[in-house]
């Protein structure tokens, strides 16, 4: 039972690792072969970095702190999926259309909500997020001092009795 | 006892937390769309001609959106289930064709017209190979309408109301069993309203 159970498990995170293969690995695969051949018009998007490196370098600022949906440990910046390259596709066109920021975040948190975001924004639904790990880390303090008190508590320091000492007196002097 | 009942307790608790966590979907992300009017859009349909479709033509009534293409492999494990559920005739499914030429395509660079022609042209062939479970099927040749729909993978299914407001959204391949249990109950409930 338990083995059919996490034979069910791996098998799950394998055709995940798998399907998130596919969605990203060919795409890192062209996009690689499209920059091997630098210019030529190989069906994709021409990088558009020397056009204008101030709307690229923001593009690039903003993406750095959106999440690919895709491949979701990756920014939107560095990902090569499809979706990421339509996404900065957007992203630009909201820069060149003199969006600020915050509106270019809202316009994709509109949509995919605060997981598009590495830093959400702090409001009730996200103060576990937030605070969640400083609350675990003072019940951790407090739990350690109490254990700690009540470790002292038991090692209190033993007072010699008169008798006692008497005797050690007699043993050391042999 | 208390020495190996409180590791035991701590473990205990972090296997389950780790089971849970392996057993769910991390593709699966909260749509922020729910309860909102579903995006605006006007586009071409799968039948030839100058033809548009616009999610007012199905004010009034509920629907489906079902975003697909020819080349999503997902798309042909889920296709015979909603032809089958389009049978019943129980609600109106609209297809959304999304990104049919795919940008390795030769054709990517094509002017719209060839492109429309062409995702016309493969969508038809394949609908008429595996069934076709829509009313109609509208072209998102660029993906603009998925983004603003949230779409990030396909296949994904939206139910929307009467007021055109999106009540439902679910990614990956629609079941025998989600359709029964989770889809229809909804639908039946949104059309009492």
């Amino acid at each position: 039972m338990k083995r059919v159970w996490m034979n069910g498990a791996l098998n799950g995170v394998y055709a995940l690792s798998v399907s998130m293969a596919i969605w990203c690995a060919p795409q890192t695969a062209l996009a690689q072969a499209t920059a091997a051949s630098s210019g030529l018009a190989a069906g994709r998007e021409a990088p558009l970095m020397a056009e204008d490196p101030k709307l690229e370098a923001r593009l690039v600022d903003i993406s750095q702190e959106l999440r690919c949906l895709v491949c979701q440990n990756e920014s939107l910046a560095s990902s090569h999926a499809e979706l990421a390259d339509d996404l900065r596709r957007e992203v630009r066109e909201l820069i060149r259309s003199g969006k600020s920021d915050q509106e270019i975040k809202d316009f994709l948190v509109a949509r995919y909500g605060d997981f598009v975001l590495y830093r959400p924004e702090v409001k009730p639904l996200t103060w576990v997020l937030w605070f969640g790990p400083f609350l675990l880390l003072v019940i951790a303090a407090v739990g350690l001092g109490m254990y700690l008190r009540q470790r002292r508590a038991l090692a209190a320091p033993a007072v010699l009795s008169d008798e006692a000492r008497e005797r050690a007196k007699q043993l050391l002097k042999g | 006892m208390k020495k190996v009942l409180i590791p035991l307790v701590l473990f205990i608790g972090l296997v389950v937390f780790l089971a849970v966590g392996l057993k769910r979907d991390p593709r699966e992300i909260p749509s922020p769309l729910i309860g909102k009017p579903a995006p605006h859009f006007t586009l071409f349909t799968l039948e030839k001609g100058d033809a548009k479709f616009s999610p007012v033509d199905m004010q009034g009534q509920v629907w489906m959106l079902n975003v697909w293409a020819t080349w999503c492999v997902a798309c042909r494990e889920e296709h015979p289930v909603l032809v089958a559920f389009a049978e019943k005739n129980q609600v109106p499914i609209v297809g959304l064709s999304y990104k049919e030429i795919q940008p390795q395509d030769p054709a990517y660079k094509a002017p719209f017209d060839e492109k429309l022609k062409l995702a016309r042209e493969r969508s038809e062939v394949w609908l008429k190979r595996h069934g076709n479970p829509y009313v109609t099927s509208v072209m998102d040749l660029d993906g603009r309408v998925g983004i603003n729909y949230g779409v990030y993978g396909v296949p994904e299914t939206y139910v929307i109301d009467k007021a055109g407001v999106i009540r439902y959204k679910f990614v990956g391949a629609v079941s025998p069993a989600l359709l029964a249990e989770k889809i229809l109950p909804l639908i039946a409930e949104l059309n009492k309203s």
